[in-house]
Parts: structure tokens; C-alpha cells; sequence
């Protein structure tokens, strides 16, 4: 029944076990080093090896590992390489932020390694123990991260906010994993599907599990009635921590999402349509109304991630249907690669206003940006164009894919809300805008060379990705899931 | 031999005790506790259902968990007892720092 | 199938009995004078300083995450122990990187001077 372990086994996982080992030897390496940036350096070298590990092992795609525990497809593929692209944006933000708030700390560059090394475990994970590890071992450096800036009273509440509600949540998990394995008297993906279809497994069991899982993931990636964390650790956390957070833990949650619920549970789809409809719509509506009163730029950004988290659970509500699934899989991954640069891009902007003591947080603190540095505020600009949907941005590719995915799965209603709640959302993004041009005022920027090249960056990809979308598209839509 | 639902019922009541501790109580560590409780009443399942189906799996997955558990626990009293050098209180109604 | 429990019955019937009988004994022929160093809470022979439940400092949870933390891979050593022959040299190198990973843990810890006293 199990085989012994062989050379691909650990080819099938090998970008993770390297940035595993590198965060390790980082973590000894840092106690000697002086200089905190020596060890960034060191960090964004294991993340670009890291790059070229998983193009080594992108000829292996079609191969699972370890008894079939973890799987290397087009899907993880297409999410690894994101992760390890959005760590090495966090630690570029992260450079000079850390030392301009004092808390340049050695420790950080490891703890965002062991966290990516946990999601990238977790895009692969292709049995629900994997999962489990997996999400605690993206978690825990998270809440230390957020923590980061003790002893600042902000820093520390919003950490053991995110552990407590994160631990609650992944008692979820735990739970509903006990009883999947109850239900199929197995853990593993492929023999779930298999228990599903000779009719071995206690369906009433397995809806359950299955319903407690998305509980326990919809708190990851922050989804409504679960978001309450968010808004607390996305301000109290330092904003590059938020930054890289906000972007790869929701595509880690949201790839775990998907493998299990497109691959395991397909066969509840009826169950669980009525739930991710409901879920999705509330998410979209309650993150872009909350969203509206925040006059804290984090506050606002962090329920505007709620309520694409929203928008891209929408597209994924008709999971079970085949002929639908693969187009909106291929709709969320495009999504989550646009809201990842859009979202650096915009925390970026964040950084470069904040300084020490939290000022520079307030929305009102941009007015006059438009006239001091009219570049940063044209760069301001494209982001919440993006994350509204607007022309010429990558936000409106995305949405328009995320859009036509649930016109195809027939959910017409959950598309209105959709559209309705993107006008709502461009109430207080384009706040932000008029305060930048139409107000006057006077903002100071900090010169950090690295944070004003990812912000420029990824304006400008923002813009030139949106006029030739084909090919991320074709990418998203080639990375498909499996499980061999 | 104690029925199979026997040991289910307890590991339902267990986990709703826990998930009612969590959002009841307002002391962090109790609520941690709570937490715990949650996870012991899944392994409670995994063991139980692994008899059932006379595997090992569930037993394996237990370990897992304990594990896993213990890095939490870990954390999360550092995280306690940071907070409480600095505040002297554990209280979650009292973290306000971050406003609404 | 009950009949398999009976030798515990016996087992708590004879405990609960002996327990039982020698309170009871003791009770009714010992000699009862009380004094100010018998009500006292016995604490390994020595006087007894301010109140129980007096605040412990916080050094103490630090020792014991670090034990929690290096305790709990007992868990994985016990089974692999009973199953070392089967696994082979595998599961032995296996295990050298477990221990490899704990003791990164430990380096970390130790330099970091979380096992000074100060």
C-alpha cells in the first residue's frame, strides 16, 4: 500500500524543503551577523534560488510525493511561484521600513520564510494532514510577525488577536479533518473522492466536515461572518507584515480552498452552493460598506481585503459544476496574481507616507500628495483604480474574468451583487484619489530607494499587464488542478 | 466494549464546550484553553474513528495535532505573557488600542 | 462482557475499604491536640513565607515554553523507536534531521541567552 520513499518524493517538494533549510541556517547565520540588511540580502537570495528550484521542477509536473501526501501541478506551480514572488516584495518593503520604525530585528527574515515555506507546503497539499501542518506552519510566524513591533501596545494586541482567533480557527479545521476521516475513512484527497464515488463514505458526515473546514479557511483568508480578526491585525501589525500577509496568506488560504473543495468535496457542490453563495455575497457586501466610515488608510485596506476575498469566493461558488470549474480556477488564480501587485503596490504607498508613532496613517494625511509628488500619487492612483475595477488597470481584467466565470455558472444574482458592491467600493477608494488632488496639504515621504521601486513597479504592471492580459490568463488557465 | 457513539458524543460536547469557552470567556489564557479543548476533542475523534476502521492513520494524525498544538501553545504564551508586562491585564475587552 | 471489568471492581472495593477503615480507625482511637505548628501547611520542612498563591516571575514561562516546546518531540522519538527496524536507515537519517531542526531550535535559544538565569 505505501511505498518507500524515493528521489522524486523530495523533487516533488524541493523548493519548500530548500527555503525550509535556508530559513533554518538564516536563523543561526543572523545570530552573528551585525548588519540586519546582510541577512535581508541573504533571505531574498534563498527566495530567488528558491525561483529557479521551482523551474527545475516544473519538468516534473504530473508526479505526487510521499504516498501521495503532496502533489506538483500546473495549479502549484502557478501559486509557489507567486508566493515566493510576493515574499521577495515583502522583504523588499520590509528593508528600510523595519529600520526607519526601529524594530529591525534579524528574526523577521526567517519567520517570512518559514511562513512562505508553510503556504507553498500548502498549495501542494494533497492530503487533509497536510493541510493541517501546512496551515499551522504558515500561521505561527504570522502571529509572531504581527507582533513584531512589541513593545508597542498596537503591535502586540493585534498579534494575539490573530493567534487566538487563528488557533480558534484552526481548531475548525482540526475538527472538520476528524470528521472527513469519519465520513471516508481516509484523509487523503484522492481516496476521499474515491470513498465519494463507490459510496463508502457517510455524506451527512462529510457535508459537516466539509462545512467546518471552510469555517476554519474562511477565517485565513477572511472571509465575512469570519473577518473579524482582520481589521485589527492588519492595522496593529507593522505595514510591510500587513503587506506581505495580506497578499500571500490569502492566496496560500485560497489554494487550499480550492484544491479541496474543486477535487474532494465536487460531489457536494449542491450541499455547499447555498453556503458559498451566502458567504460571498455577505463578504462582498459587508467588507465594502465597513469599509466606507475607516478613515485609517490599514483600516480601509484591510476591509477592502476582506471584500476581494469576497469577490473571489464569488467565483469560485460554482466549484462542482466541470465545465464551469475550470474556467473559474483559472479566473481566481489571474485574480489573485492581479490583487497581489496591485495590493503590494498600494501597502508600498502606505509605507512610504507612514512614520514612526503611526502618523501618516490617516487618509486626510494624503491631501496634497497630487502636487508634492505627482508620481507616487499617479502610482496611488492606478492601485485604487485597480481595486475598484476601473480602466486601464489590472483589476478590471480580473473582474472581468472573475465576472464572466459566475455569468457561465448561471448565478446572475450573486453578479449584480458583485457590480454593485465594486460601485460601492469606488466611494472610498476614490476618497483617497480626490484627497490626494483636490485637497491641499503637506505630506513627507521617506526616500527608501527599495519601497519606491516595487510601488513604481508595480504601477507600471498594473498598467501594461492589463492592456496584454493573454498570457498570465493562458498561464492561469493551463495551471490546472490534479492529483495523479 | 463502551459503543462507538459513546466516545463521539463526547468529543461533540467537548468541542462545543470549547467553542463556547472561546467566544464566552474574555481572560486570553482561558480562552486559549478553550482552544485546546477544541483540539482535543478532534483528536478524541481521530482516535476513535481510527478504531473503528482499524487503522493507524487517525492515531498518526493525533500526534500531528499534539504537535502542533505545542508550537501554538508556545507562542501564544509568549504573546500572553508579552502583553501582560505591558499592560498587566489579559483581558481581550481591554485591547483597544486598535479603534474601530 | 462486564465479567472482563470485575477484577477493577475488586480492585476499588478492597482500595475504597482499606482507605476507608484505616480514616476511620485513626478517627476514632488517635489523640487529637491541636497546636500553632500542626495547622501550619506542611512546605518540606521549612517555614512557611507569605501566602500560596503569590505571583511566580515571569522567568518561570520562559523555562517552561522551552520545556513544552523540547518535550513535546517525544512524541515522534517513541514511535520510531518501536518501528527502528523497520524503517531502516531511512527513518535514522530521518530522524538525524529531526534532531538537526530541534537543535537549531536550541543554538537559537542558547544564544539568545534564554537559558541564562540571569
Amino acid at each position: 500500500m505505501t511505498t518507500p520513499v524515493k528521489l522524486l518524493d523530495f523533487i516533488t517538494i524541493l523548493p519548500v524543503i530548500f527555503l525550509a533549510a535556508w530559513a533554518c541556517l538564516l536563523l543561526l547565520v543572523d545570530l552573528w551577523v551585525k548588519h540586519k540588511r546582510v541577512t535581508a540580502y541573504l533571505a531574498a537570495l534563498g527566495l530567488a534560488i528558491g525561483l529557479g528550484l521551482l523551474w527545475y521542477q516544473a519538468a516534473w509536473i504530473g508526479n505526487a510525493g510521499f504516498n501521495h501526501m503532496v502533489v506538483l501541478d500546473g495549479f502549484s506551480v502557478f501559486v509557489n511561484a507567486l508566493l515566493l514572488l510576493s515574499g521577495l516584495l515583502g522583504i523588499a518593503l520590509a528593508y528600510g521600513y523595519l529600520r526607519r520604525m526601529g524594530i529591525e530585528r534579524g528574526e523577521f527574515y526567517p519567520l517570512v520564510l518559514f511562513s512562505l515555506s508553510g503556504m507553498m507546503l500548502m498549495a501542494q497539499a494533497a492530503d487533509l494532514i497536510v493541510v493541517f501542518l501546512s496551515l499551522e506552519f504558515l500561521s505561527i510566524p504570522l502571529y509572531v510577525l504581527t507582533a513584531f513591533a512589541y513593545p508597542k501596545a498596537a503591535s502586540e494586541e493585534a498579534g494575539l488577536k490573530y493567534f487566538l482567533l487563528g488557533a480558534f480557527a484552526g481548531g475548525f479545521v482540526v475538527y472538520g479533518i476528524a470528521l472527513v476521516y469519519g465520513a471516508a475513512a481516509t484523509t487523503a484527497l484522492d481516496g476521499i473522492i474515491a470513498a465519494v464515488a463507490e459510496g463508502r463514505a457517510n455524506l451527512s458526515l462529510l457535508v459537516s466536515g466539509a462545512a467546518l473546514i471552510l469555517v476554519g479557511l474562511g477565517f485565513k483568508v477572511a472571509i465575512v461572518p469570519f473577518h473579524m480578526w482582520t481589521p485589527d491585525a492588519y492595522q496593529g501589525a507593522p505595514s510591510a507584515v500587513t503587506a506581505f500577509m495580506s497578499s500571500a496568506a490569502k492566496l496560500a488560504g485560497f489554494a487550499a480552498l480550492v484544491r479541496i473543495f474543486a477535487l474532494a468535496f465536487s460531489s457536494l457542490s449542491d450541499d455547499l452552493i447555498p453556503i458559498l453563495w451566502g458567504l460571498s455575497a455577505l463578504t462582498m457586501l459587508v467588507g465594502n460598506l465597513l469599509a466606507i466610515p475607516q478613515t485609517n488608510i490599514k483600516r480601509m485596506l484591510a476591509y477592502s481585503s476582506i471584500a476581494h476575498a469576497g469577490y473571489i469566493l464569488m467565483a469560485f461558488t460554482a466549484f462542482g459544476n466541470p465545465g464551469v470549474a475550470e474556467v473559474s480556477i483559472a479566473a481566481v488564480l489571474f485574480y489573485l496574481a492581479a490583487y497581489t501587485v496591485t495590493n503590494y503596490g498600494a501597502w508600498g504607498v502606505v509605507i512610504l507616507l507612514e512614520r514612526a508613532g503611526d502618523l501618516g496613517l490617516e487618509i486626510g494625511g494624503y491631501a496634497g500628495l497630487g502636487r508634492k509628488y505627482p508620481a507616487l500619487a499617479a502610482c496611488m492612483t492606478i492601485f485604487m483604480l485597480s481595486l475598484i475595477g476601473l480602466p486601464p488597470t489590472l483589476g478590471l481584467v480580473g473582474k472581468f474574468y472573475l465576472f464572466r466565470a459566475v455569468i457561465a455558472a448561471d448565478l446572475i444574482p450573486l453578479a449584480v451583487i458583485g457590480v454593485l458592491t465594486s460601485l460601492i467600493s469606488a466611494w472610498y477608494y476614490l476618497r483617497v484619489v480626490v484627497n490626494m488632488y483636490m485637497r491641499t496639504g503637506d505630506p513627507e515621504i521617506s526616500p527608501e530607494p527599495w519601497a519606491l521601486t516595487i510601488t513604481g513597479l508595480m504601477a507600471i504592471l498594473t498598467v501594461l499587464v492589463s492592456l496584454l492580459p493573454g498570457w498570465l490568463f493562458f498561464l492561469a488557465s493551463q495551471a490546472r488542478l490534479n492529483l495523479f | 466494549m463502551v459503543p462507538i457513539e459513546y466516545y463521539l458524543i463526547l468529543s461533540v460536547v467537548l468541542f462545543a464546550m470549547g467553542a463556547a469557552g472561546v467566544l464566552a470567556r474574555r481572560n486570553a489564557l482561558i480562552i486559549f484553553m478553550s482552544i485546546e479543548l477544541m483540539l482535543n476533542a478532534a483528536n478524541l475523534a481521530f482516535v476513535t474513528f481510527a478504531r473503528q476502521y482499524g487503522q493507524l492513520d487517525g492515531q498518526v494524525f493525533v500526534f500531528f495535532v499534539i504537535a502542533a498544538a505545542a508550537a501554538e501553545v508556545a507562542v501564544g504564551l509568549a504573546l500572553i505573557v508579552m502583553i501582560f508586562r505591558s499592560k498587566h491585564s489579559i483581558d481581550v475587552d481591554q485591547m483597544s488600542s486598535l479603534r474601530e | 462482557m462486564l465479567f472482563d471489568y470485575m477484577a477493577i471492581a475488586v480492585f476499588v472495593f478492597f482500595s475504597t475499604a482499606i482507605a476507608v477503615t484505616a480514616i476511620l480507625l485513626g478517627g476514632l482511637f488517635g489523640p487529637r491536640r491541636k497546636s500553632e505548628v500542626k495547622s501550619e501547611p506542611y512546605e518540606s520542612g521549612m517555614i512557611p513565607i507569605g501566602p500560596g498563591t503569590r505571583r511566580m516571575p515571569v522567568r518561570f514561562y520562559l523555562v517552561a515554553v522551552l520545556f513544552i516546546l523540547f518535550d513535546i518531540e517525544v512524541v515522534f522519538f517513541l514511535p520510531w523507536a518501536v518501528s527502528f527496524r523497520k524503517l531502516g536507515l531511512f527513518g535514522l537519517i530521518e530522524m538525524f534531521i529531526f534532531i538537526g531542526i530541534l537543535l537549531v531550535g536550541y543554538f537559537y535559544a542558547w544564544k539568545k541567552g534564554a537559558l541564562e538565569w540571569e
